[in-house]
């Protein structure tokens, strides 16, 4: 089922990590398999922000393993080696779980494509994102479960998207826990409620112009196929609008950008979604009880209608 | 008790619009006996007086626990009562077959007053998907906005959402009338069977899409027409009942109803027409 939530606030920035986490919280019954975060924090803009992982939290279902500390610590040390040979300087490092990392990198990046390969090149490495901005943390277990294990209570930024997944179309393991990275744009990120019937079709054909796949989960698809029409020259919300006719299946997705928030829903508007909008805020779930939750006071709210595609600004 | 198996009095259920075939089963035999007719109720239905009012804040109560209160309220005779503080909480006002004035200050989410059989209900808020599912009687006001599967499987009674609705509203309905204010999404009328819906707004694409019968109501842009359905004529009969129904529903009583476009199923099935059991409503 999976529910999805997010929020942006314009003009101003709040504490989006607790905001989130009590949305996506209330939407804990759609499914906990897995929750996602990508919360969109409030920085310098100097310096990237690279969350990754070295391993897997593995759940029932999944075809990854769990492995020792070790390898995660080998894994994490040709990650550093790979970094000082692009000139990369790692200015803040942060090791949230053995398997879960977040970097700061002092970096003039020219091209994120050729950055990425490189670090995903090293076995069992995953860039979850990159962004000067964006950081998506997901994990296995409900909103809560995943705030309070990477502290996420105290993020404060301007929007965010989440997920609470039940899982589906692929295992329950991180690498396909929402949201999905725009790889390789930087502070590009997706969620998605819904199933994609035209997902293998699609994904031979992206990777054959060079796009990279790290699950197969199909709501990945939806990051990909945004990515490849923004990297064509598409804005934002003309990749959202070609996927209406370009994916099929039915969905309801949510893309964030630096300065942005989206959503798209199917032509058969077959997945919910519950909008509220106002001067300085606008807020979506798959229920109302997840915009309850920053919102408790009487307002009025409304459904999205089939097709409909929607982008705010900071 | 009567056994229904020995049914003698055929042609006064039938003139009931009941079923004749033999039935067998505990509950039909509690439930439905012809000559008991006017005595009519459902078991655990409860004498309540409108005029005894009553408030329920149900903030810090799960779903169940608030329907349950509401029973008990009934049962103490309350036949007005004010729920206040729902939050947009799923499954409120559920099976209710009872008349009784209930009115919702705020919003509910999904499956809002699902299987009533006669409460006048107002929301003073929105609704979410599949509100007053399998409505058999009764009156559902919605103050604002309602998401999908509005009226999904009405059996009777009006449902009125005086702003916008989501996709299917009227999915599968077998009777009733649903009024729409504002705008209706995609799919509006799909696969429905008995009953009428009016939108006095634009409607999404695929209106009224394998529909089998009833009929549809627009008195705005039509995005597209599904299989099945095609324009009727408006007539002076449609228009008039078209008038006194938005008056009844206090929702576009001005409204210019003769420049509305009719929606029929442009299609003929056979052994379409017999009458559902009544005896089945009994059952659920």
């Amino acid at each position: 089922m999976c529910g999805i939530a997010g929020l942006i606030h314009r003009g101003k920035s709040s504490n989006v990590g607790s905001e989130l986490q009590g949305m996506l919280q209330a939407l804990k019954h759609r499914g906990e398999d897995s929750t996602g975060y990508a919360l969109y924090g409030d920085t310098d803009g100097k310096n990237f922000i690279m969350r990754f992982k070295v391993g897997e939290n593995v759940g029932e279902g999944s075809s990854s393993v769990m492995e020792d500390v070790s390898v995660y610590d080998e894994r994490k040390k040709i990650v550093d080696q790979t970094l000082a040979e692009m000139g990369a300087k790692v200015v803040k490092e942060e090791r949230t779980l053995p398997y879960s990392l977040r970097y700061e990198l002092d970096y003039n990046v020219k091209d994120l494509l050729e950055f990425s390969q490189r670090i995903e090149n090293i076995p069992g490495v995953e860039i979850l994102s990159m962004g000067k901005s964006l950081e998506v943390i997901k994990d296995l277990g409900n909103a809560k479960m995943v705030c309070d294990r990477y502290s996420l209570d105290k993020v404060v930024g301007t929007h965010a998207i989440g997920h609470a997944r039940m899982a589906t179309e692929s295992g329950v393991d991180i690498k396909s826990a929402h949201p999905f990275w725009g790889y390789p744009f930087s502070d590009v990120s997706v969620v998605h409620n819904g199933q994609l019937t035209n997902y293998w079709n699609n994904r031979r054909v992206l990777e054959n112009k060079g796009m990279r796949f790290m699950s197969e989960c199909d709501s990945e698809l939806i990051a990909v196929y945004i990515a490849e029409k923004m990297r064509d020259g598409a804005t934002l919300e003309e990749g959202m609008k070609a996927s209406l006719t370009g994916l099929d299946g039915v969905f309801t997705y949510f893309v964030a950008t630096k300065d942005s928030l989206g959503m798209a829903k199917d032509t058969m508007a077959a997945k919910p979604l519950v909008l509220y909008e106002s001067d300085d805020l606008v807020a979506m779930g798959s229920e109302e009880i997840a915009i309850r939750s920053v919102l408790p006071q009487e307002i009025d709210t409304y459904d999205p209608f089939d097709g409909e595609v929607k982008v705010w600004q900071i | 008790m009567a056994n229904l198996k020995t049914v003698s009095k055929k042609s006064k259920a039938q003139s009931m619009g009941m079923h004749t075939e033999v039935l067998t089963g505990r509950t039909q035999q509690k439930f439905f006996n012809p000559d008991e007719a006017e005595n009519f109720y459902y078991f655990g239905t409860y004498d309540v007086d409108f005029n005894k009012r009553t408030e329920l804040d149900v903030k810090d109560m799960t779903a169940p626990e608030a329907n349950k209160e509401i029973d008990n309220l009934m049962s103490q005779g309350y036949g007005t009562i004010v729920i206040k503080n729902p939050q947009g909480k799923h499954s409120l006002g559920v099976g209710i077959l009872n008349k009784l004035n209930l009115i919702f200050e705020g919003s509910l989410g999904y499956f809002g007053m699902g299987s009533c059989d006669g409460p006048i209900v107002r929301i003073n808020g929105r609704v979410g998907w599949s509100c007053a599912e399998n409505l058999m009687a009764g009156k559902v006001v919605i103050e604002k906005n309602a998401g999908s599967c509005f009226g999904a499987a009405i059996r009777g009674g009006d449902l009125i959402c005086k702003g916008s609705v989501g996709a299917r509203t009227g999915i599968d309905m077998k009777g009733g009338t649903i009024i729409i204010g504002g705008d209706a999404g995609a799919f509006t009328g799909f696969m429905m069977q008995r009953g009428r819906i009016i939108i006095l707004g634009d409607v999404g694409i695929n209106l009224g899409d394998s529909m089998y019968d009833g009929t549809i109501f627009v008195g705005g842009e039509i995005g597209s027409y599904g299989s099945d359905a095609v324009d009727a004529e408006l007539t002076k009969s449609d228009q008039d009942w078209l008038k006194r129904k938005l008056k009844v529903a206090e929702i576009g009583e001005n409204f210019d109803v003769s420049k509305m476009k009719k929606i029929v199923a442009g299609k003929k099935l056979w052994n379409y027409d017999n009458l559902e059991p009544t005896e089945k409503k009994g059952a659920i």
